[in-house]
């Protein structure tokens, strides 16, 4: 299969006939991350996305928290104790959670050291723009489209907030706003590409962490890459959301990461739920045949 | 290769202390043995402000600060109990055109007023949960096979347009030939209303949901039986009101049984139905059940009984339905249930293509 076939998505390009462009996405390297958060700013200023203030997590410098309505990327802190020489520490995980066990919490704990058994890890998490979206299969007013560039858009003038692709994204990406009532997510600027720019996060970010670009091409950029920090001898390096065989066919908007992918919040096994519906639909008739047999059986018995 | 060798090489294998003290356990093989030397190192019960914290000797995965990964519904108390009126409705029209199929009039009668009582309350739950209420009609530009939302929402129709002329023409006499028609119809589209809602939520990424979509129908459709079992028990003189006791009881003892069923299939995650608040509503509903369909059972064709029996009936599949709402809440706030199912899946994959050793 040549890489356009493997990209295919169930509504593009077929349905845009000749419109259709070449399918664009995110290559998000987190070997290179330096958690500024910029790509967080860059986003909520182009697109006008509301404030959501959190107050301080209390677990991490990672006071930001999540994706959401109100936030489309999400630079994640992970500040990690790992093992040292096969001994592994029971501390809590973050310096942040250490210095509020000591009670420390206005002056902080020591800075660590390199090899004192202490890692960060940051990555800048964005909706995945599915090959198989479910959020856009389960939207029951076609607010939620594919585009002609196979991303993933709400329309906002349609959206009526019932909140099903909220539940339906297995990311957790998609969130209802609050006093608004409607969904929003990533749009992968939707409004820059028509012009020819890149998304805001990815113009914005300083280390290239984030890449945008045409799809068959970030994939093979992201193999170089993974093949190039395997042989300086990161051997922990792999790519999350590369493979079209996952339970999504593949994403949009893929990843580097250098844990397994729970490590970063990100579901190691994520399926769209729309590829059990032959399964509920069926369970559901067997389950109506069965009330009908029921009723049928209960009147049969006579009136008394 | 001892143990602790292999402790070392897999950074999701160190141990986790736990708040709650019961720990959400995942991959049973791997976990006693190697910890036992770090235990005594690490102190077991360390002190972390003033609650004890057991070491658990079992792995979980590693997550982002134990933050959920899927997130939880945005829907509002309307939802349950659109549930409980949907599957009362549903199963009412079924339940009327059996009855009048069968020369019970008395039971058709009260059977449709049920049904359109339904028609009443289902729709106005749902569009008030929607964050654009006004918008409602958007629900209606597209018809998608693909979600079940949108379905439901035509189904909902075509329940409001079936049941509003066979109830009008079996209370009122008008329209007769128009009621009649639409009666067959009717009880059809009510087994759909009464079942889908269970595709509904387990069209979903909450594992409690996604993971018992084979027996939630069932449960539901067994819900659906008892509400519109015992309503129609509760307002129908006993002697007519014979089928409607005994879907009643039916429906029950489904409820009681497909829940088993249920918990057996779901292992680990059944602990979202079993435990907080889900597993409150879920104790009270099981007693209500029993004691409702004993109740029926033993005394129903007495009518003070007939009318006790009926009302602890439809509390208890009223909780029936928020508690399996709940339970959807408390599966997507523990990330354990995301990751934990998902983790399980790619290590027996990994298992599977590994070269034999």
């Amino acid at each position: 299969m040549s890489p356009a076939t493997i990209l295919e998505t169930p509504a593009w390009p077929d349905s845009y006939d000749g419109e259709a462009k070449a399918r664009v996405g995110f290559f998000t390297d987190t070997s290179v991350c330096i958690g500024c958060k910029a790509c967080e700013v860059a986003c909520k200023e182009w697109n006008q996305v509301p404030e959501d203030p959190h107050g301080y997590t209390g677990t991490s410098y990672d006071n930001s928290a999540q994706l959401g309505a109100n936030r489309w990327r999400h630079v994640a802190f992970i500040e990690q104790r790992v093992e040292v020489d096969g001994v592994s520490s029971s501390a809590p995980d973050s310096w942040v959670q250490e210095a509020q066990r000591q009670q420390l919490v206005e002056e902080g704990v020591e800075p660590h050291e390199d090899e004192e058994g202490f890692r960060w890890l940051m990555s800048s998490d964005v909706c995945k723009h599915c090959t198989e979206a479910a959020c856009l299969d389960v939207c029951p007013t076609g607010s939620l489209f594919r585009t002609e560039y196979g991303t993933v858009v709400v329309q906002e003038d349609i959206c009526n907030g019932c909140g099903y692709c909220v539940v339906a994204c297995p990311f957790g990406v998609l969130d209802q706003r609050k006093g608004d009532g409607r969904a929003w997510k990533c749009t992968l600027c939707y409004d820059r590409l028509q012009d020819d720019m890149e998304p805001a996060c990815a113009q914005a970010c300083p280390t290239d962490s984030i890449q945008f670009g045409e799809l068959d091409e970030l994939r093979e950029r992201a193999e170089q890459r993974v093949e190039k920090l395997h042989d300086r001898g990161i051997g922990e390096a792999r790519l999350y959301g590369h493979d079209t065989d996952d339970g999504v066919g593949g994403f949009g908007a893929f990843f580097l990461l250098l844990d397994e992918p729970e490590t970063y919040r990100l579901p190691p096994d994520p399926v769209a739920t729309t590829r059990h519906l032959g399964e509920n639909w069926r369970a559901a008739g067997v389950a109506a045949l069965a009330l009908a047999g029921a009723v049928v059986a209960s009147v049969l018995g006579g009136s008394r | 290769m001892s143990p602790t060798e292999s402790e070392a090489g897999d950074v999701r294998g160190d141990v986790r202390a736990s708040t709650d003290g019961d720990t959400y356990v995942h991959g049973a093989s791997r976990g006693e043995g190697p910890h036992t030397a770090q235990e005594a190192r690490t102190g077991v019960g360390r002190d972390r402000g003033a609650k004890e914290i057991p070491m658990v000797p079992k792995d979980r995965p590693r997550t982002y600060y134990d933050r959920p990964v899927v997130k939880s519904p945005v829907w509002k108390p309307e939802i349950p109990w659109y549930f409980f009126t949907g599957g009362l409705g549903g199963a009412s029209s079924g339940l009327a055109y059996a009855a009048s199929l069968a020369g019970n009039r008395r039971l058709a009668k009260r059977s449709w007023f049920l049904a359109f009582a339904g028609v009443l309350a289902s729709p106005v739950l749902l569009i008030t949960d929607l964050g654009r209420p006004e918008r409602f009609f958007n629900m209606l530009r597209v018809f998608k096979v693909t979600s079940p939302m949108s379905v439901g929402s035509w189904i909902l129709f075509a329940n409001s347009v079936t049941v509003t002329p066979a109830a009008a023409g079996s209370l009122l006499g008008f329209p007769k030939g128009l009621g009649r028609r639409a009666e067959p119809m009717a009880a059809l589209v009510g087994l759909g209303l009464s079942t889908y809602t269970a595709v509904l939520i387990s069209n979903t990424s909450i594992p409690a949901w996604s993971e018992a979509r084979r027996e939630l129908p069932l449960l539901f459709a067994s819900g659906a039986a008892a509400s519109a079992g015992a309503a129609a028990t509760m307002i129908t003189p006993p002697s007519y009101a014979g089928p409607a006791r005994r879907l009643a009881i039916a429906g029950a003892a489904g409820e009681i049984v497909n829940s088993q069923l249920m918990s057996r299939r779901l292992g680990d995650l059944a602990r979202a139905y079993h435990e907080g608040e889900a597993g409150r509503l879920d104790k009270i509903s099981t007693l209500l059940t029993v004691a409702g369909g004993a109740l029926l059972a033993g005394a129903g064709r007495r009518r003070a009984a007939a009318v006790a029996g009926g009302a602890i009936l439809l509390a208890g599949a009223a909780c029936k339905r928020w508690s399996t709402f709940k339970a959807g809440f408390a599966s997507a706030e523990d990330p354990q249930q995301t990751v934990g199912p998902q983790r399980e899946r790619v290590e027996q994959r990994k298992g599977a293509t590994a070269p034999p050793v």
